[in-house]
């Protein structure tokens, strides 16, 4: 086991240096003079000279790049220019609004996609099945941007039960805030739960044929205890850590639900900072996601490595 | 965006030759697949055709007609300035196919020479290759396009390679995948022992046979960037004003959904529809093109 996580640590390494190396390089794609650029539209002298020194422009590539990493590996992740505050301030900021709103929505796509799968492979090919099908391709299918906007005609226009907008923390109104959050949280597990239900009935009907099941069932099992006892617990283990790649998904997802909902998260952060052109900001969050979702794959194979101990010798 | 077919099944039903009937039949042969495909070939005749079809010129403003509800003058209604919006649904659909369509070839175009190259040259250059496409990968999608055409520049041709450079890594892997699986095969060592190049063995007889995991990708790749076209119209990073795109549409309307909801309707719906169609026929394709769906 130590070897395969030594291993597996290693082949992180050259993807994150990749990583940055692409995040840092978007810089490049800036048209014209980069300074000019990211001083905005007032142009200002002293803002542009000082944004040669800083981002060392005047040097090539390589040697921005290394001043700019070795920035990040001490927890520098830059400025930014719209709100003169350091980059890795305002993500701490912005995150727990998006983490909470991530929780709320892996919980109702756990409830939602999991006893959709199950349903949906033991009752394989019957009304159910199709039943659960249809719900997952409408979940892969919609917008959820405008999933957004159709709940909020029918929850906050037309029966005036929630919110349309707005955040209220947790910590100051508990029942505002749920109230608040639960329709993006909506819209944002849907279509997790739509590919949480694919893969629950693909591994659930890969377990029921085994043969242990199939020895379950010959000693007489009751069959709800094969499923859920024998079957959904080994069909579970793919499903978990299947479940954190789509962490992915969730933060894209946000970007756009938070700025349906207006919920001044991790997603209204970038498209904020897309609009006031700062580009550090947009770095920035394009490099903490990166190394999220390189992590969260790192312990989701360590987690799957424990529970089947034949991946540790791939 | 990131799943990657399983590509193994449907390259093997490739190399086979048996009675089975041509794949194109099978896939119409599965109702789903064939429904999708219909309201496919119904969206693209409306994008060409949508001169012709579309009752009222697209950006044109009559402020006498503000936010009108739907008519038997204008069937979907009007928006905040008095465009009709069957108009501007059928002129979207252009964008929406437009984006869906060519962000897939720019997805092509780079990651399956890239993937090729990668599978067959092997060694330390596969390294290189794959761990920059891990890299890649490790950015979210649409994260990534947002990025992407942030420091682009707004507008509907760099949403496009935006979305396209973002596809690209899922490409890169299913092909160097399949080209790893197809280069121990007997007829590739057969064309390496009559004295063909590498690059001739790699385009002349790897290439065919990878054709339908990539042609299954591309079908569920479009279905993504419709909806990442979408994403960034809405975001305002898209099509840009006043001409026309679902994305953009949806943008406006969410400022009117409480007096005018039909401005938000038929755009989403449109999305709906054509996402759903990629995603049945993409479904619908895998099942046709492997054999264990026969």
């Amino acid at each position: 086991m130590t070897a395969y996580l030594v291993r597996r640590v290693a082949t992180i390494l050259p993807t994150l240096l990749f990583a940055s190396i692409l995040i840092f390089g978007l810089q490049q794609l800036l048209p014209g003079d980069p300074a000019m650029v990211l001083a905005g539209e007032e142009r200002d002298p002293n803002v542009i000279a000082h944004l040669r020194e800083t981002l060392h422009l005047d040097k090539p590539f390589p040697v921005r790049y290394f001043y700019w990493l070795r920035g990040v590996l001490h927890g520098d992740l830059g400025e930014s220019l719209r709100m003169q505050q350091p980059v890795r301030t305002l993500i701490a900021e912005k995150l727990p609004v998006t983490l909470e709103l991530a929780c709320i929505a892996i919980v109702i796509a756990l409830v939602i996609g999991i006893p959709a799968g199950v349903v949906s492979a033991v009752r394989r090919g019957t009304a159910w099945d199709y039943g659960a099908n249809v719900v997952a391709l409408w979940g892969l299918s919609t917008p959820n941007f405008w999933l957004g906007i159709m709940l909020i005609l029918l929850f906050s226009v037309t029966l005036g039960l929630l919110p349309a907008s707005g955040y209220v923390s947790p910590f100051e109104d508990l029942r505002a805030n749920l109230a608040a959050m639960i329709m993006p949280a909506f819209v944002l597990g849907n279509a997790i739960a739509a590919v949480l239900m694919r893969h629950t009935r693909s591994a659930m009907l890969q377990v029921l044929s085994s043969d242990y099941v199939r020895t379950a069932r010959a000693k007489g099992v009751r069959e709800r205890d094969v499923i859920l006892k024998h079957a959904l617990r080994n069909a579970l283990i793919p499903i978990i850590t299947l479940g954190a790649l789509e962490f992915g998904t969730l933060l894209s997802g946000a970007v756009l639900t938070e700025q349906v909902f207006t919920i001044p998260g991790f997603g209204k952060l970038i498209v904020d900072a897309v609009f006031n052109r700062d580009y550090a900001v947009v770095q920035g969050v394009v490099l903490f996601t990166a190394t999220a979702y390189i992590l969260l794959n790192l312990v989701a194979d360590i987690l799957y490595a424990v529970a089947n101990p034949r991946m540790r010798i791939t | 965006m990131a799943t990657v077919v399983d590509a193994a099944p449907i390259a093997a039903s490739a190399t086979r030759t048996s009675s089975r009937p041509h794949p194109l039949r099978r896939l119409l042969r599965r109702p789903s697949a064939a429904i999708g495909l219909a309201v496919i070939v119904a969206f693209v005749t409306i994008a060409i055709f949508a001169p012709f079809l579309a009752p009222y010129d697209p950006i044109a403003t009559n402020f006498g007609a503000v936010r009108k509800a739907p008519s038997a003058a204008h069937w979907f209604g009007t928006d905040e300035i008095g465009r009709d919006v069957l108009s501007r649904v059928i002129f979207g659909a252009r964008a929406s196919l437009e984006a869906g369509v060519l962000s897939v070839l720019i997805s092509l175009a780079i990651g399956v020479p890239t993937g090729l190259f990668a599978g067959y040259a092997g060694g330390k250059v596969d390294m290189l290759i794959s761990r920059v496409t891990d890299a890649l990968l490790a950015c979210p999608f649409l994260i990534l396009a947002i990025a992407l055409a942030a420091f682009l520049g707004p507008s509907l041709a760099n949403a496009m390679i935006a979305i396209g450079i973002s596809a690209t890594p899922v490409f890169i892997r299913l092909t160097r995948g399949t080209t790893l699986a197809a280069k121990s095969e007997d007829y590739v060592l057969a064309a390496r022992a009559i004295g063909n190049s590498p690059w001739r063995i790699a385009v002349r007889h790897v290439l065919p046979n990878i054709v339908p995991p990539l042609l299954v990708q591309a079908t569920l790749a479009i279905a993504a960037a419709v909806i990442a076209e979408a994403s960034l119209s809405f975001l305002g990073l898209g099509q840009q004003p006043p001409q026309p795109s679902w994305g953009s549409m949806l943008n406006t309307a969410k400022n009117y959904i409480d007096n005018a909801a039909w401005m938000a309707i038929w755009p989403g719906v449109s999305i709906f529809l054509l996402v759903l169609s990629f995603n049945l026929v993409g479904d619908g394709l895998r099942d046709a093109l492997d054999p264990r769906h026969s």
